[in-house]
């Protein structure tokens, strides 16, 4: 029973706070330029919206354009179950679960290509081919960074992986896990399409990446790719919370606050770092995702001693 | 400047039209590619047919920057069909497809003959592409440039694009991300200015010169108000000489504020662009204190300006423009601080000195390439005469090098409005500029805030316009953002298409 409430608990708060984190990055920016910005409520309203919209959809599409948005948001959402959040254990966590968890996201990834290119538009098979190129380069920090949990903590599940011993190696590993962390959020950054990999509030489409995917999604389908989105910048939050956040999370009483605090926080950092800077230009970002890698796998060599 | 063959004058003079030099078509053509090679910058090339005749006249305008002077010719074409000057002096190659659309007359030899705005010959039955006179002509239906090849894909943008701006065909030859060759494809506001002006200058004429590219407002109306004037054989009062400068500088201000924002927006940066939005809002409401309306609209007319500024105004006019420029020197040091934004700006979009020589570029464009032009200083007239901002140049060609000149206009149009406020001319601010003078020519150069605005009007024999002639800066520049983005990667286009923000409507007249 108390299980049950648990993963009710889970799966409420994994499907509601997500498109709070976008309010709180919408606002971080809004007092960078001097303005009031939208309420933080506003991803809620914006969803609302367009979920009582009809859509549109382009005659030369076929059932792939259809399944693209509902794939991505069924994607990020199962993903959403493997990560701990609070104090609590992952609804759903079994042994090498973490190539589930990558490839679910992977998955999404694939629908969300797939369904630019049935467009045949040239905007969208371009974005298309940027994702996929910069995806490639962002899995194997990921990876990296799970290699060193993994070692740390002896386990080959997400729910072990992140779970409460994590803290206890913050002071015989910091070294490796401060790598980790820094790997990762530059992976989140690079994931969410966020600055300075992407711009999420262009409206040029020759530069965009993730944006020019959904060029032609409109209504309930788009709707249900900004909600995967919301929830996919949610987990990598999650990820990056309980590496960083791990000492607080360990006690019943403090984790829910520090694990709220935290996420809001990321959420925060997220936006400073879209306020101070520009974005990379196409051709170097690469070399940040790299960089990426390179963070992660000394993680893995200082472990290695 | 070597006077061969050419009728001298000035800009803002007014000549008899028997005066200018009649040269048979091989020596006109000798003539303007001889000048062009010696740097001389074409100001305007057009055609006309006088009235009662079937045949073409040519006109051009050659402008010596060195010596200030302007060399005028005319040829009458015996055929509808004439040798091409582009091969040899590439800087007309748009003039001469412009011709070859208005009067149906083929420039032999021209290597990429297309229509500019896609509308019928003012000839009718004279068509340089042989369509019938019925036949419908669609804007953007034309043969574009293609590369072949199993790795290249072509990318198509506009006329209707995602942003509010206004319509344009891009057509890009692109190899992964790198971008061979970008096609650039006008003609959607294609509204008739020009010929709309003939038998002029009537009630509508100066609302219609401040709308021949609105955001040039002060530029193009100030370029009219000197043609009329030098037909009438009048000068306006200095102080209202002194009051268009102040507009024509806040109509600078304004816009490369705004540009140097929309510049940090487009590469992402939030503070500048959000900051710079605001701040061109600031430079506006200096031009609505002035005026009453913010793009200063009804300020400039023939003889003057409407519009006085009594001293408490005056006052005011300072206080609000030291304060803004405060607040832009602010948001844009933020630019030039960020290394995240100069790594975007530095070495994207490069245009060569020599490319921007033969294409004969103009404004910011080609003083960003190292090219010293600037009608303020070349052409001055009104208070430029007595007045001068230096020049502001710089040497790499890049976004960088156009953003870093629009941001050493604005320090240096910013202390000459405030010279100018302090030391305002006393003395009316309109004297009635009178009857045109008939059979004349009169040519105006005006350094609106993308570069120079040429206006050449000739009149008939009862003073009224027979041919009016406007050529917008952007007309010089299109074909500079195209060389531009050679071999440049594809998601730079945006960033280089606002480093030069040029017009579609003044290109489309």
């Amino acid at each position: 029973m108390e299980t049950i409430a648990r993963d009710a608990a889970h799966v409420l708060f994994a499907l509601g706070f997500p498109p709070l984190l976008l309010g709180v990055i919408g606002k971080t920016k809004a007092f960078f330029a001097g303005r009031v910005g939208p309420p933080v409520l506003q991803p809620y309203y914006d969803l609302i919206k367009l979920f009582q919209k009809g859509s549109v959809i382009g005659g030369t599409t076929t059932w792939v354009f259809r399944a693209g948005p509902a794939a991505g948001l069924a994607t990020a959402a199962l993903a959403s179950l493997f990560i701990p959040l609070a104090g609590a254990a992952a609804p759903v966590s079994f042994a090498g679960d973490l190539v589930l968890f990558a490839y679910l996201l992977g998955l999404g990834r694939f629908f969300t290509a797939l369904a630019a290119l049935d467009t045949g538009s040239p905007f969208e098979g371009m974005g298309a081919a940027r994702e996929v190129t910069f995806a490639c380069l962002a899995e194997p920090a990921f990876f990296l960074g799970l290699l060193v949990l993994a070692k740390l903590t002896g386990s080959l599940s997400m729910g072990g992986m992140l779970g409460g011993s994590l803290a206890a190696h913050w002071s015989t590993a910091g070294a490796s896990l401060a790598l980790v962390l820094l790997s990762w959020f530059i992976v989140l950054l690079a994931e969410n399409s966020r600055i300075p990999f992407d711009d999420p509030n262009t409206h040029l489409e020759l530069t965009m990446i993730h944006e020019v995917m959904v060029l032609d999604h409109s209504g309930p389908a788009f709707g249900m790719i900004l909600y995967g989105a919301a929830i996919k910048l949610f987990v990598f939050s999650a990820l990056v919370a309980r590496v960083a956040f791990s000492a607080g999370l360990g006690s019943a009483w403090l984790a829910w606050p520090v694990f709220v605090v935290g996420m809001l926080l990321i959420a925060v950092v997220v936006g400073v770092v879209e306020s101070v800077m520009a974005r990379l230009r196409l051709l170097h970002v690469p070399t940040l995702l790299v960089a990426a890698c390179l963070l992660s796998a000394f993680g893995v060599v200082l472990l290695a001693r | 400047m070597n006077t061969s063959g050419l009728t001298l004058t000035r800009a803002g003079q007014a000549i008899p039209r028997g005066s200018i030099a009649a040269l048979p078509f091989a020596d006109f053509r000798r003539v303007v590619i001889d000048q062009a090679r010696e740097g001389l910058a074409v100001a305007a090339l057009f055609g006309d047919v006088p009235a009662g005749s079937e045949r073409v006249d040519l006109y051009v305008v050659l402008a010596d920057r060195e010596s200030s002077r302007l060399g005028v010719g005319k040829t009458t074409l015996e055929l509808d069909a004439f040798a091409s000057l582009t091969p040899d002096c590439a800087r007309v190659h748009l003039f001469e497809r412009e011709i070859a659309e208005q009067y149906g007359v083929r420039p032999e030899g021209h290597p990429w003959l297309k229509p500019v705005r896609f509308h019928g010959s003012y000839r009718s039955g004279h068509d340089a592409w042989g369509r019938g006179p019925g036949e419908p002509i669609v804007v953007g239906v034309t043969d574009f440039f293609r590369v072949e090849g199993e790795e290249i894909h072509e990318v198509a943008v506009g006329p209707v694009h995602a942003g509010v701006i206004e319509p344009g065909h891009f057509r890009f030859q692109c190899h992964g991300e790198q971008v061979f060759h970008l096609e650039i494809s006008l003609g959607y506001q294609h509204r008739g200015i020009e010929r709309s002006l003939v038998g002029g200058p009537d009630k509508k004429t100066a609302h219609l010169m401040e709308v021949v590219a609105g955001d040039t407002s002060i530029g193009h109306a100030t370029a009219y108000c000197r043609v009329v004037e030098a037909l009438a054989g009048r000068q306006p009062p200095i102080r209202a000489d002194a009051l268009r400068a102040i507009a024509l500088e806040l109509e600078r201000l304004a816009n490369h504020t705004g540009d140097l924002g929309a510049l940090a927006g487009d590469v992402g940066f939030l503070p500048t662009a959000s900051y710079c939005g605001r701040l061109r809002g600031d430079f506006l409401n200096l031009t609505a204190l002035i005026c009453g309306s913010r793009f200063g609209r009804g300020m400039v007319r023939p003889g003057g300006v409407r519009f006085d500024v009594e001293p408490s105004r005056v006052e005011e006019c300072s206080k609000r423009l030291k304060k803004a420029l405060r607040d832009v020197t602010t948001a844009v040091d933020l630019l030039w601080n960020s290394s995240s934004v100069q790594a975007r700006f530095e070495g994207t979009g490069t245009v060569s000195l020599e490319v921007a020589t033969d294409l004969g570029l103009v404004g910011p464009a080609a003083r960003a390439c190292g090219l010293e032009c600037d009608s303020r200083r070349d052409f001055p007239s009104g208070i430029y005469r007595f007045a001068q901002a230096p020049i502001s140049s710089w040497n790499t060609g890049d976004v960088f090098a156009r953003a870093y000149v629009r941001w050493l206009e604005i320090e240096r149009s910013a202390a000459f409005i405030m010279d100018q406020l302090q030391s305002l001319p006393d003395g009316p601010i309109e004297a009635p500029a009178g009857a045109l003078r008939p059979d004349h020519l009169a040519i105006s150069l005006v350094e609106g805030w993308r570069g120079e605005i040429c206006h050449v009007a000739l009149t008939d024999h009862a003073g009224r316009f027979a041919r009016y002639k406007i050529v917008d800066p952007s007309f010089h520049n299109w074909m500079g953002l195209a060389m531009a983005l050679r071999d440049e990667q594809i998601s730079d286009f945006p960033l280089c298409n606002k480093s030069f923000n040029l017009s579609y409507c003044g290109h489309d007249l």
